[in-house]
């Protein structure tokens, strides 16, 4: 299944996964002489939810900083719906329509939860400078316009209560679900969740959980996590792609991974020769 | 009313209206702290250099005059025309967007990412170029600015105080002005960072650089953007300061006062600056007025400076500056 049709798949509970979104074709990153990622490739298919597990520097982070364009590899292709993407600054890569949530949380403390996610909403945002500045018609309509938006969002996570607060004072659980929220907010074709149950307690985790299927099943948002929690991740995915010192070791259903001998070698700790 | 009094109260005022001057360069400063945590020393000699632009371009001087007529030998002056003041306005504020365009792409994109002092030294390099700049572009003489301001006593504030108080007070017009103008910009600059979409993307740069990336916001152009607006600030008091004593060198030690100010005020806040600025103008002026006499006076030297200091020791963040939470 792991290799599945051009035309796509359809999963154990049913659900109907699509064509090619995003492909890495042999990636290679390197800093200085260290190489963090070695002749990697795989693929993103839309509707999925795409899970990169190893062990801890096995280069997860790496990967993810590559797909969001805050590292450019030195070898290797990447491939966004169907077009080869050239070097991209990060911000022209969310321009793209791939948004992203960090695993230390990179929120604006001092804005309030309305407005942290109302930035998500930026790239959308069609008024120019001018009218924006004299606060034009056309700029308060927007505005209204994507508030909405917002709010749905909002309501969707469960963050209601909190809506004005400023993000600063939110217990570290809540900042995860906001910056979730952010990264929806943007309407993204494909949104990478950077270890988003890092440091979170069982509870916190199974909402946190929870939240990522309901999206996936409500908006049909493809998503690409990173989490070294193999439990949650084994519940989580359709498909997983399993990395140890830089390179790819396992690809394929929960199931799949979970037998294959090299994967359990990288989480028993074989010594590698 | 004792007359003392209102010699008090005439002082106060007039402090008041001087605070809004120290607040105009103030207000540069936290712009650019706000949205980048770079102090800007270059903010006063901005101001400077705005002034002299618009000068220059109101009495149709040609740039760099002095240096093409050392070189070839040549006569060159003026192009012999006078601009209106409106036009000269737009054209100098057009000079301060490009002057924010150089700067970002020839320093700041440069030093991304490197420590607060790093940017610190570059703006104080910046300064010095700048003032440079200024004089071989405009040369060093002190010129008149006038772009149509009401200058002189307020006639109808000495009447009305004269028929309420029995004393009339001595306001100046161009104070006046200055004031209204200040009250705008901090109401127009306020709604622009709380409601626009470019005012929350600068929000959200001043907070957070990597995050700003993700949600699709451009550095550069946030950058250039608050560079712009701070030149648009520095053309503004370039334009009071000039107006009331002339553009003239001294005019980037302005930025000094500004520093108290800012103490006071809190470098992050935009209101704090305005009212920053009141409470020291008001300030050294009552206190001139009260204590000066008992120790020989020129206390409007050093009162600013003192007053800060204490607010450093006493309230560190100022007056309306985030507080500093240390979190265990």
């Amino acid at each position: 299944m792991s290799d599945g049709t051009p035309q796509g798949y359809t999963t154990e509970d049913g659900r109907r996964i699509g064509g090619v979104l995003m492909e890495m074709k042999n990636i290679t990153l390197r800093f200085g002489g260290v190489k963090a990622i070695t002749d990697i490739s795989f693929d993103i298919r839309e509707g999925e939810i795409r899970a990169i597990i190893g062990p801890n520097g096995a280069g997860k982070s790496s990967m993810l900083n590559v797909i969001s364009g805050f590292y450019v590899p030195q070898e290797g292709e990447v491939w966004f719906r169907g077009r080869r993407r050239g070097p991209m600054k990060p911000y022209q890569v969310a321009r793209l329509g791939i948004a992203r949530t960090f695993q230390n949380i990179a929120l604006f403390d001092g804005m309030s939860v309305l407005d942290n996610i109302m930035t998500g909403r930026l790239t959308m945002m069609k008024s120019g400078l001018l009218s924006q500045a004299m606060w034009w018609g056309g700029a308060q309509r927007e505005e209204t316009l994507h508030r909405e938006k917002v709010e749905k969002i909002v309501d969707f996570l469960e963050i209601q209560n909190i809506r004005k607060t400023p993000v600063g004072r939110l217990p570290y659980g809540l900042k995860k679900r906001v910056e979730l929220a952010r990264a929806l907010a943007a309407e993204p074709r494909l949104l990478l969740l950077d270890e988003p149950m890092a440091g979170m307690n069982v509870e916190e985790k199974e909402d946190m959980s929870r939240f990522i299927l309901d999206v996936n099943d409500e908006f049909g948002t493809t998503i690409a996590l990173i989490e070294h929690d193999m439990g949650v991740v084994m519940d989580l995915s359709d498909r997983v792609v399993v990395m140890d010192y830089g390179k790819k070791i396992g690809d394929g259903t929960p199931d799949e991974v979970r037998n294959n001998q090299e994967v359990i070698d990288a989480y028993l700790g074989v010594a590698h020769d | 009313m004792p007359d003392q009094v209102l010699y008090a109260m005439e002082a106060g005022l007039n402090g008041l209206m001087a605070g809004v001057m120290y607040a105009l360069v103030a207000l540069g400063f936290v712009l650019i702290f706000k949205a980048s945590g770079i102090f800007n020393y270059a903010q006063g000699v901005l101001a400077l250099f705005a002034a002299l632009t618009l000068v220059g371009f109101q009495d149709g001087q040609i740039p760099f005059a002095h240096l093409i007529n050392a070189i070839f030998g040549t006569e060159l002056h003026n192009f012999g025309w006078t601009l209106p003041a409106f036009v000269a306005i737009v054209l100098a504020a057009a000079v301060m967007v490009l002057l924010a365009m150089v700067i970002e792409r020839y320093v700041l994109k440069h030093l991304v990412n490197q420590p607060p002092i790093i940017l610190f030294m570059a703006t104080i390099g910046m300064a010095y170029f700048l003032e440079g700049l200024g004089d071989i572009m405009w040369g060093a003489d002190i010129k008149k600015l006038d772009v149509g301001i009401p200058q002189g006593i307020n006639d109808t504030i000495e009447s009305v105080t004269d028929s309420l108080l029995g004393y009339g007070f001595f306001i100046d017009n161009l104070d006046i002005v200055a004031s209204v103008v200040a009250a705008l910009l901090v109401i127009s600059l306020t709604l622009f960072s709380q409601y626009s979409k470019q005012g929350r993307a600068l929000r959200a740069v001043a907070d957070d650089h990597q995050a700003a990336l993700s949600v699709g916001i451009s550095l550069r152009f946030i950058w250039v953007l608050v560079w712009s607006i701070a030149g648009f600030v520095a053309l503004v008091a370039g334009i009071m300061w000039g107006s009331k004593s002339g553009v003239q060198f001294s005019l980037s030690l302005i930025a000094l006062k500004a520093l108290p100010v800012l103490m006071l005020g809190g470098f992050t806040s935009i209101p704090g600056a305005i009212v920053g600025g009141l409470i020291i103008g008001m300030g050294e002026k009552l206190f001139e007025f009260f204590v000066g006499p008992m120790i020989g006076g020129a206390t409007e030297n050093w009162f600013a400076y003192v007053l800060a200091l204490l607010f450093l020791v006493f309230r560190p963040q100022g007056l309306f500056g985030e507080r500093i939470i240390e979190r265990v």
